[in-house]
């Protein structure tokens, strides 16, 4: 539903990181997003395809990582992902655990390219 | 071809802004907390009860967001605290920077309590900070046992869950246990008070956890003093 919101502020940040880059066109944008982050794959990407169409980001790739829940033991000190909300140590079945990781939605890279046409005048120079 | 790390949240715009207002709310020892449910769960029954029960001259303050009308609001104003209406105009959600805004003309110093009602969704509310120190989500007894397994971010997410309306139970196959249990699952201890705005079941409770969380939210000098 917020997935429009959520595609705007990935392309918000791409627009503010190429600032940096001039003579150069974002390719591709990484995110992570976690299992709990209440995040649809398939209409953030509806959306983010929406908004880049007939602009000049419209060849960017969204490249989404998807981070699944899991938890750290405190009583073992294992690391292992929740299956169905058990949450639970496999090893020692503890349930004092920890969330670590599944909650993400993180910008994780932008892969930027030089445009061809500076290239060309950077070789002519 | 360079790959540049980017390396922050999404949202990072709205953390910040959320992270300011956290820093503001601990500074003048305001309690905010940011409730959350379907639409129609009782998120404002349960306010009104809430507003009704604590003395006149307490210092609290509601936000209360929707999309369209200021129903909640006119509802909420005849206890006569500062309530604000917060209408989004079609976003299905509150941000930090509507809360931002509409706390603008309110001073900080004469509040120990802000309750902000979000826009009825299950979904989206949980990708938001508003600079809150917790979120209570409210789940009533007509909606099923097995929402926190469908909409796990925002059960995950929140330190209280009110199960709500629950003076329908004789009428409705709800399991109470099955429901705690699912919650559980999802958010391992997680609180739960049972109540019903309609008889008042379970209030005094929901009374106590708020009482409990300003007690713990003030700061340590006027702890002493008061």
């Amino acid at each position: 539903m917020h997935e429009m919101g959520i595609a705007n502020s990935v392309l918000d940040a791409v627009r503010a990181e190429m600032s940096r880059y001039p003579g150069s066109y974002p390719c591709k944008v990484g995110i992570r997003i976690g299992e709990m982050a209440a995040i649809d794959q398939d209409a953030l990407r509806f959306c983010f395809e929406a908004m880049i169409l007939e602009t000049d980001m419209a060849s960017l790739e969204l490249a989404i990582e998807f981070c699944p829940r899991r938890h750290h033991c405190l009583e073992c000190e294992n690391e292992f992902v929740v299956h169905d909300y058990d949450s639970s140590c496999p090893q020692c079945k503890s349930l004092a655990t920890k969330c670590i990781s599944g909650d993400e939605l993180e910008l994780a890279y932008v892969e930027v390219e030089e445009y061809a046409a500076s290239t060309v005048g950077a070789k002519s120079t | 071809m360079q790959r540049v790390p980017l390396e922050r949240k999404v949202l990072s715009e709205n953390d910040r802004v959320a992270a300011e207002l956290r820093a503001r709310f601990q500074e003048h020892g305001v309690l905010c907390l940011n409730i959350i449910s379907s639409p129609g769960s009782g998120k404002t029954s349960l306010l009104e009860r809430t507003l009704e029960t604590l003395p006149k001259h307490d210092r609290v303050a509601v936000l209360t967001g929707d999309i369209q009308t200021e129903n909640d609001a006119n509802r909420l104003k005849r206890f006569h605290f500062p309530v604000k209406q917060i209408t989004t105009g079609g976003t299905c959600h509150l941000d930090a920077r509507m809360i931002e805004r509409h706390l603008a003309d309110w001073k900080l110093e004469d509040l120990d309590l802000l309750l902000i009602e979000n826009v009825g969704n299950l979904v989206c509310p949980s990708s938001y900070d508003l600079g809150e120190a917790a979120k209570v989500v409210v789940l009533s007894v007509t909606e099923g046992e097995d929402k926190p397994l469908k909409y796990p971010s925002i059960f995950f997410k929140s330190d209280l869950l009110i199960l709500s309306k629950i003076d329908l139970l004789p009428y409705v196959p709800f399991d109470m246990e099955a429901a705690a249990e699912n919650a559980r699952k999802v958010h391992p201890g997680m609180e739960i008070v049972k109540v019903s705005c309609l008889t008042g079941s379970g209030l005094h409770e929901w009374m106590m956890w708020l009482e409990q969380q300003r007690r713990a939210h003030k700061p340590l000098a006027q702890t002493i003093v008061g």
